[in-house]
């Protein structure tokens, strides 16, 4: 700065000058150019446009002159300083793009590399399956029921008509509790769920009782002593051995795709009359002609076995509390595991039920 | 139920080019379902064959063969000059069996033979130096009974060398094998195959039983001396002699042959001969050798604990249910199931007393269930028989013993008591086609029901059905639609959707065990599914004190393994066994998880009910019945081992720790909105020192935390597993129908650490419970160093939380803050004598 012009005298002012406050302004450009870094820039911020740079005292000095210097005085600093600031922001901005864009490539990783370091959980597929059945059903307004699978054995027998001396009882290859007069077992079915519904609820009753179940059957590739069924009960007025039909050839096609189909085999249950083993349409070649000779899953009968149903025999229906004048209902049963086992080719039963992660695991949290 | 085909057309008249897989497609349409088609497959060129001349030659291996010229009748092949005897027209066969001799009648299979035993077609090969053009057959290669490893030895004068061997043997015999369902029992005979098939095609049926049922006076002079004492038991009782069978006589060759086609042994010509009738007419018989018998035949109760050898060689001690048929000396036969050993027919018996006799089926079921003992007789007896035949049945055999044993038929039968009269069934005309959905009139009702052998008589809108006595299955209504949809067809049901009422959707625990089980996923964890047995060797192996309650299990009378004599009490074991598995496959980390019901017992000698079924149980006895059962509630295990994190490129990962497990409940916990308190406790299988108990409202609902390394060893698993365990129904239970609402403050927060010094001794969550609770302005506390050291006094430990403070409508003065801060310390040290650290 020079020195104070106390004599208020006009003055020449150095810094002012025309040539000087160009080669200032020269200067700052030139610096604001050369910069390359954020630091050279916050340097070039300093040394040419903070308050100690040439062009700032330079704009200081303009109060010293005579009042009609200032005019033309004031234009030139203010100029040189306008373009100053343009070139610095425009400089800026292009420093901090190519700072940027050098950070984006030394950050860049190799994205193929494996990040497995949280275990990834799945659930059983008979878990799965079984929830799956049960939105099919209650997608037609029926309701899922549950019971205890240590059970009465008035409710697994007798009140589904299979008496104390029924040939069938046998055939069920019971697990019995301690003491034989204890009268429990282990469920053979979910049949008793059935009873209990009707036991404590007035028809219109449609339930689906999904749950596992229990044989006295050694384990092996298609037999367990633990298995899982699904069975479906419905008592209304004027329902038949029709509307069975329909709700399985419904349930088939839910689960297996529109065409689908059911059809019936004569057989015996006790607690259903007329009863009948139901085949589906091979879910695989669907029985067409030039599919079904060398179909592995039906092993070419165009169907496949999938359960037991039939018309609720009245005698359950009476042992359960409902009029057997007003009210017909029928019932059905499949088994969940043989569905997966057959739908899935698993070829041994006992990879349900020994834990070993690796079968889970691909089926993830839905099937 | 196996069915010799031939033997079934002999009562039916089938069309002639009929197959068997289509008669065997219409039986399973008519309830008799095919389990399999069983046939030899042996093809070609198999006779009978004598064998001429035999020649042992010694080979360099040690074996002695045989050399032989074997005469095939029109087969003869007298190309092969070299054998012994080549003088006469033969075949050259080597063999290396020696249960034959010259002048035997042996089966050979010529080249072009197909044995599916042997899996390839026989033809002439060199061997021992000579070519044996074909082969000497043994049972096994035929896949007949018998000695199976000899060389089949026909009986002599049984067949000429050069016939055919296969249908000799009954090779090319096919044989249905149908799965019969307990109802139809009439099934269980030819008659009744017979008949259904006769149904099922329209053709004509031939009743093997409608011969003339007594050509002996009833109590005659040889009639054996029968007294039935419990007519309840045993209400028709037939018996007839046939005396002077000659012991030496086999068997006939289509008599064995069809009764081991159909499963059964050939023993001796009486005993094949009570075999065959049984399968015949769907009857028991049983015979007695009448020379050990002493004195008249009683029938009446075993007294409990009275003994019988049944010919099976097992003495078996009976009760009152069981019925007997005893002689002067004691039991002879166990009524309706198993004869005794003690006058059982031998080979060398020549008089027999046949034996025919209604016994009531429900008897006969529960002997055959409480013995263990499902004999051919009791199979029958137990689903029922046609009552209506036992006069008969033994005249069948008492004929075909004459005809073939050269016996006499003594003057007489015993017949005592008469088959009783069955009840008919009275039902509306449209109830078929009501309960099934197929038009069904009245007519075609009729005509179905007849073809049964039913009687129908038609009143308006009424049907009364007299079932025929073989159909003991026939006794309601429905039985009688069942009957008439099997001809009219199953598939002839057409198919209607019904409409449901609107239905409520999921219950709340459905809906619920349904998160648990995402949210459990979510955690990493693998969902496996157990068999819920257990036993004391799991219990051990857990360090389960003796007189621990889970110790106390369901127990079952007939487990599959005695090591899991009962219903496990807990997950953990078998998620233990599971993880053993896995890790012995070579999985390092694991991390499983099951939701399944465990079940406690009840006190005392529960005993469910047994209640009538003429009509629904009342509230209080369903209640009572319930109240019997074990508490069977739904649990969630959990167990955890090798990395929770896994170790990789980006760095060394974490384990499985303690924490992992109690985080998981809490996590179930706060997914159902229910809050959870986690206390120190000691609790097998876990590490004394680092388990926590679940506890809800006081309540332990369940445990999570390291497991003890004694019970790991005890297992051979690697250190530091954790588990949890939780009862899922009492979380269920506390979860409220509306969830934690949300209930924030846009106020700006304070924060405030605070380092407070407490004994080593006191739980952390104590001091956060504290603090928590000390301020309403106090919004979180949470814990985020845990200290001991040099800087704290001997026996203390420094926790340092972070409180966020904040209040619902206004901003934070410095004074809510100070007031928050001392109130929260005065709390903790009040609580927990915590102090704040210097």
């Amino acid at each position: 700065m020079s020195a104070p012009n106390s004599s208020y005298d006009p003055v020449e002012v150095t810094p002012l000058r025309s040539d000087e406050v160009e080669r200032m302004r020269d200067e700052a450009l030139a610096a604001i150019a050369a910069a390359v870094t954020p630091d050279d820039l916050q340097k070039v911020r300093v040394e040419h446009v903070g308050d100690r740079s040439p062009i700032a005292l330079a704009n200081r000095e303009i109060g010293a002159l005579q009042p009609q210097a200032r005019k033309e005085a004031g234009q030139r600093v203010g100029q040189a300083r306008g373009a100053i600031n343009q070139a610095l922001a425009a400089r800026t901005a292009e420093v901090e793009a190519a700072e940027e864009e050098r950070a984006l490539v030394t950050e860049a990783v190799d994205v193929t590399l494996p990040w497995d370091v949280s275990p990834v959980g799945a659930r059983h597929p008979v878990t799965t399956l079984s929830e799956h059945i049960a939105d099919i059903f209650v997608a037609m307004g029926w309701e899922i029921a549950e019971g205890p699978e240590v059970e009465a054995e008035w409710l697994n027998f007798d009140a589904l008509n299979l008496g104390p001396d029924h040939p069938a009882r046998t055939m069920q290859d019971t697990f019995w509790v301690t003491p034989e007069r204890a009268a429990m077992v282990l469920r053979t079915h979910t049949s008793p769920v059935q009873a209990r519904t009707m036991l404590t609820r007035q028809p219109p009753i449609y339930v689906a009782c999904p749950g596992r179940v229990f044989r006295t059957d050694e384990l092996d590739a298609t037999h367990s002593p633990v298995f899982h069924q699904v069975e479906g009960l419905a008592i209304d007025e004027g329902l038949s051995m029709a509307h069975l039909k329909g709700t399985l050839d419904h349930f088939a096609q839910a689960i297996y795709g529109d065409g689908m189909t059911t059809r019936f085999r004569p057989s015996y249950f006790p607690f259903t009359e007329p009863s009948a083993e139901m085949d589906l349409l091979c879910y695989v070649c669907h029985d067409e002609p030039d599919a079904v000779a060398d179909c592995r899953t039906c092993k070419g009968e165009g169907w496949v076995e999938w359960g037991g149903c039939g018309v609720v025999n009245p005698r359950v229906l009476i042992a359960c509390g409902v009029d057997p004048e007003r009210y017909s209902g029928f019932a059905f049963g499949i088994g969940i595991d043989r569905t997966i086992t057959s739908r899935y080719d698993i070829a041994d039963l006992r990879d349900l039920f020994d834990g070993d992660i690796r079968f889970t695991e691909p089926f993830g949290v839905e099937l | 139920m196996k069915v010799p085909v031939s033997w079934l057309r002999q009562y039916v008249d089938l069309p002639e080019d009929l197959s068997t897989v289509e008669l065997a497609a219409r039986l399973t349409a008519f309830d008799l379902k095919l389990e399999e088609i069983e046939s030899s497959g042996i093809s070609g060129p198999l006779v009978v064959g004598r064998v001429l001349n035999l020649v042992k030659e010694e080979q360099k291996n040690g074996k002695t063969i045989n050399w032989c010229r074997v005469d095939v009748g029109a087969h003869n092949d007298a190309s092969v000059p070299d054998a012994p005897g080549d003088d006469v027209p033969s075949r050259g066969i080597i063999c290396g069996a020696h249960n034959f001799v010259e002048g035997d009648l042996v089966v050979v299979s010529l080249p072009g033979t197909v044995l599916p035993a042997l899996g390839f077609e026989i033809g002439a090969r060199k061997t021992y130096g000579h070519v044996s053009d074909g082969m000497i057959c043994s049972g096994a290669e035929l896949g007949v009974p018998g000695d199976a490893d000899g060389i089949i030895v026909l009986n002599p004068g049984s067949a000429q060398p050069g016939d055919d061997a296969i249908a000799l043997l009954g090779l090319g015999e096919e044989v249905l094998d149908l799965e019969v369902n307990p109802d139809r029992a009439y099934a269980l005979s030819l008659r009744g195959v017979a008949r259904d098939a006769a149904i099922a095609f329209g053709v004509p049926f031939h009743d093997p039983a409608a011969l003339e049922a007594v050509t002996v006076a009833t109590d005659g002079p040889g009639a054996y001396p029968v007294v039935v004492e419990d007519p309840t038991a045993c209400p028709v009782f037939a018996a007839l002699t046939v005396t002077g069978i000659d012991p030496s006589v086999p068997t006939p060759a289509w008599l064995a042959q069809r009764i081991q086609l159909a499963g059964m042994r050939s023993i001796s010509l009486a005993v094949d001969v009570t075999n065959y009738v049984m399968l015949e007419l769907g009857f028991p018989i049983h015979g007695y050798d009448r020379s050990r018998l002493r004195g008249p035949l009683v029938v009446r109760r075993a007294a409990d604990g009275e003994k019988l050898t049944t010919l099976d060689g097992v003495t078996r001690v009976l009760t009152s249910d069981d019925a007997l048929v005893t002689d002067d000396r004691g039991p002879v036969g166990l009524g309706g199931v198993m004869g005794g050993q003690e006058v059982e027919m031998t080979p060398a018996t020549t008089d027999v007393v046949i034996e025919a006799a209604v016994w009531t089926a429900p008897m006969i079921a529960r002997t055959a269930r409480t013995q263990r003992l499902s004999s051919e007789a009791a199979k029958r007896n137990e689903r029922g028989v046609d009552p209506t035949l036992p006069a008969r049945a033994v005249r069948r055999v008492a004929d075909l013993l004459v005809e073939y044993g050269g016996g006499t038929l003594a003057e007489g039968l015993t017949l005592i008591g008469e088959a009783p009269v069955r009840a008919d069934i009275v039902l509306r005309a449209d109830l078929p086609a009501r309960v099934t959905g197929v038009e069904i009139d009245t007519v075609a009702a009729v005509e179905a029901l007849e073809a049964n052998g039913c009687a129908v008589e038609v009143d308006h809108e009424w049907l009364t059905v007299t079932p025929p006595p073989w159909r003991s299955d026939l006794t309601d209504p429905y039985d009688v639609v069942e009957e008439v949809l099997r001809v009219v067809g199953y598939d002839r049901v057409p198919s209607i959707l019904p409409v449901a009422p609107a239905g409520r959707g999921l219950t709340k625990a459905q809906r619920l065990r349904r998160r648990v089980g995402t949210v459990l996923a979510g955690e990493g964890l693998v969902e496996v599914k157990t068999f819920p047995f257990a036993g004391t060797a799991d219990w051990d192996r857990m360090g389960l004190a003796p007189d621990d309650v889970r110790r106390r299990q369901v127990m079952l009378e007939n487990p599959l393994s005695a090591e899991e004599p009962g219903m496990s009490t807990t997950l953990l074991a078998g998620l233990l066994r599971s993880l053993v598995l896995n890790i012995g496959r070579g999985h390092p980390d694991v991390h499983i998880t099951e939701t399944g019901r465990v079940f406690l017992p009840r006190g005392g000698d529960a005993e469910a009910p047994i209640y009538g079924v003429d009509r629904r149980p009342t509230p209080d006895e369903l209640a009572t019945l319930d109240a019997a059962l074990p508490h069977q509630p739904y649990h969630v295990g959990i167990v955890m081992s090798g990395e929770r994190v896994r170790s990789g490129w980006a760095g060394a990962g974490r384990p499985a720790q303690w924490a992992d497990a109690v985080a998981v409940v809490q996590h179930l916990a706060s997914t159902l909105h229910v809050d959870v308190e986690v206390r120190q406790a000691q609790q097998a299988p876990w590490h004394p020192g680092r388990c926590a108990a679940i506890v809800l409202a006081d309540e332990v609902i369940g445990h999570a935390g390291e497991l003890h390394p004694r019970v790991l060893k005890a297992y051979g698993l690697p250190a530091r597993v954790v588990a949890a365990e939780v009862d899922l129904d009492a979380l269920i239970a506390a979860s409220p129908e509306i969830g934690t609402r949300p209930d924030f403050s846009s106020f700006p927060v304070a924060k405030e650490d605070l380092a407070l010094v407490v004994d080593v001794s006191v739980p952390a969550g104590d001091v956060q419970a504290a603090l928590a609770a000390a301020s309403p302005l106090i919004e979180s506390a949470r814990l985020f160093d845990v200290y001991t050291g040099e800087q704290v006094p001997e026996g203390k430990k420094s926790l340092a939380f972070a409180l966020r403070l904040r209040a619902p409508d206004r901003t934070l003065t410095d004074e809510d803050i100070r007031t928050a801060r001392e109130a929260a310390l005065a709390t903790a040290g009040a609580a927990t004598g915590a102090t704040l650290r210097a």
